[in-house]
């Protein structure tokens, strides 16, 4: 099996950590080549070289690159799939929006959020908001799939594999990039923090999810939000942690005046240790959280900052 | 300029999944059944491209059971001025793929020339994410998806897209297909006097043959199980209690 990898590059630096777990589950399936897109990525790429288990990096470099933008990137894609028998990314909003145009363009399934790799054509994956887990088979001549980070370890970085200059397609001019809306932070990044503190609607307003931040940075923890908390204008869009909205694993995940609605749980409830602070002892929250206070935030959460060494 | 509108029947948000006991799939009989949230969130958008007067015509469309009728009579009670029913299927617990629902869509594309399609960004049932994507990929058109912000103007479109780093405004080529996220907008709900209107609303049906297209699906579902259910947990009386457990485990 021959397995071509999209690493995740954003601004031109490889996203070690979403790329080198995807890379755990395509290793599972075969030899894995990594292909890292952008306007300039000969740094992602040398990173890229050295994860463990990565026999060549391509690099494609080109203005029509720069913004993830679907079209472009996605006749590259095409234009290699004839060396492979499996397309994989690690599942980002970048790969969400590719790779189904990938698969299509090749007249085959997408296969969304694998969970785990039974065998090269069979797969794992989450439905129904994670309260069921598929396992399909795929029919297709090559497969396109999206890998769900927060399953699979991340493979080391000791490798030191060939990396290899590739031509940029022609970009079919349908789409062109405006502007983006980053906000930086000095904040581990939600998908792969080791501890996520969370703020929901009950936390109030934007000035009130400051108590959240306090907690988070204290414990040098990235911030998520409900989807309440998101459309209620107190956390920004890439915050939301859920169905729609981003699935993490940490080894703690604190949730904060959330009631814990199957739409929330579902990207949030395999973390290794639930802490629920809710006011409402029925809160859906407590059926999942390993230690439950019922409490009023205002008060614990200050409180539990205080503590916290 | 035309829009159409493709609307699935899922499971409403509200229900509680069963996943049967055989393992066969998850248990769709005689569960309440609505219209997939994002969905109704393109069908708004359509009906307020056609308010400001950048639409001339909503068209609606399902593509599944028969019993889809009532989908899209929620959306021409939104107000969606027709509906098409492509019926690809006999049976409920049938998920008809996004490959087959695009290459369907682009079988009505090639028949009713739209200037744009408004898709929901991710079905509740199957959460593929893909339709939307795999359609413009079939059409050769421009793409936006995740969008939580569009305006129409003229021969292209400006969306903003929710990103995982926060949000990206890119502007698109016409005809387009956007994929919509949650907060585009709050749809409407359908008052009584229209929802007597749409039962007069044409509905034409149609199956996946008369379109010439093959649902046959490339993923056989071997088998639908239950998440590994997490244990109970304990309730503790006060936050000096917790960090004292946090501190036992080794999470602090
Ligand atoms: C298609 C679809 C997709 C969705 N996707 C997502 C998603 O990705 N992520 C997501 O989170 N949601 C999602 N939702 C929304 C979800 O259904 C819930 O509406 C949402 O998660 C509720 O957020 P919440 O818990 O913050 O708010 P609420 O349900 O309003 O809960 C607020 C909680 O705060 C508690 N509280 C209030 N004040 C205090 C206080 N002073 N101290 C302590 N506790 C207090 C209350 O007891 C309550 O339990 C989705 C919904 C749909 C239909």
């Amino acid at each position: 099996m021959a397995v071509l990898l999209i690493a995740e590059v954003n601004g031109g630096t490889l996203s070690v950590d979403s790329t080198a777990k995807a890379l755990t589950a395509a290793k599972q399936i075969g030899e894995v080549t990594v292909l890292c897109v952008g306007s300039g990525c000969t740094d992602a790429a040398q990173a890229a070289a050295k994860l463990e288990g990565v026999s060549k990096v391509l690099c494609a470099q080109s203005d029509a690159y720069g913004h993830d933008l679907a079209e472009p990137i996605a006749d590259l894609i095409v234009s290699l799939s004839s060396n492979y028998t499996h397309i994989v990314a690690p599942s980002t909003s970048a790969s969400k929006n590719i790779l189904p145009r990938v698969a299509a363009l090749l007249d085959v399934m997408i296969i969304s959020e694998v969970t785990a790799v039974i065998d090269a054509d069979t797969f794992e994956r989450p439905i129904y908001a994670g309260n069921a887990i598929q396992t399909v088979k795929s029919s297709d001549q090559i497969k396109v799939a999206t890998i769900r980070t927060s399953t699979f370890e991340a493979s080391n970085e000791a490798g030191m594999a060939e990396v290899a200059s590739i031509d940029a397609c022609a970009d079919p001019g349908l789409s062109e990039w405006v502007e983006d809306k980053v906000a930086a932070s000095d904040r581990p990044e939600l998908t792969s923090a080791g501890i996520v503190v969370s703020g929901g609607r009950g936390v109030g307003s934007e000035d009130d999810f400051k108590i959240i931040e306090g907690l988070a940075d204290k414990l040098g923890a990235a911030v998520g939000a409900s989807r309440a908390a998101v459309d209620s204008g107190y956390a920004p869009n890439d915050w939301q942690v859920g169905q729609t909205g981003k699935v993490v694993a940490p080894d703690l995940y604190v949730a904060v005046g959330i009631s814990g609605a199957i739409q929330h749980l579902a990207g949030m409830k395999d973390s290794k240790v639930i802490v629920a602070i809710n006011k409402d002892e029925e809160a859906p929250i407590f059926q999942v959280a390993d230690f439950g206070l019922v409490a009023d935030l205002f008060d614990a959460v200050p409180k539990l900052t205080d503590q916290i060494a | 300029m035309k829009v159409l509108v493709p609307v699935k029947r899922v499971i409403d948000y509200n229900v509680k999944v069963r996943v049967k006991a055989d393992g066969s799939g998850v248990d769709l009989a005689n569960v309440k059944m609505s219209m997939n949230p994002f969905d109704e969130i393109a069908v708004e958008q359509a009906i307020r491209l056609k308010e400001a007067g950048q639409a001339d015509e909503v068209i609606a469309v399902s593509i599944g059971v028969k019993q889809n009728q009532e989908t899209l009579r929620t959306a021409l009670a939104m107000g969606a001025d027709r509906a098409i029913l492509v019926v690809a299927t006999e049976d409920v617990h049938t998920d008809i793929e996004p490959l087959a629902v695009a290459k369907i869509l682009k079988a009505v594309i090639d028949e009713e020339k739209p200037g744009i399609v408004l898709a929901g960004k991710q079905a509740i049932d199957n959460d593929m994410n893909a339709t939307g994507q795999m359609l413009a990929a079939l059409t050769g058109w421009s793409q936006a998806t995740f969008v939580s912000e569009l305006s129409v103007e003229g021969n292209s479109a400006v969306v903003t897209r929710e990103v995982d780093g926060g949000l990206q405004t890119i502007k698109v080529t016409m005809p387009t297909i956007v994929t919509v996220d949650l907060r585009l907008n709050e749809p409407r709900y359908a008052s009584l006097p229209n929802i007597m209107k749409a039962k007069k609303k044409p509905l034409d049906e149609k199956s996946a043959e008369d379109l010439g297209v093959d649902v046959t699906p490339r993923l056989k579902i071997e088998s639908t199980g239950e998440p590994e259910a997490r244990l109970a947990g304990i309730k503790v009386g006060s936050v000096e209690e917790l960090v004292e457990k946090l501190k036992e485990v080794g999470a602090v």
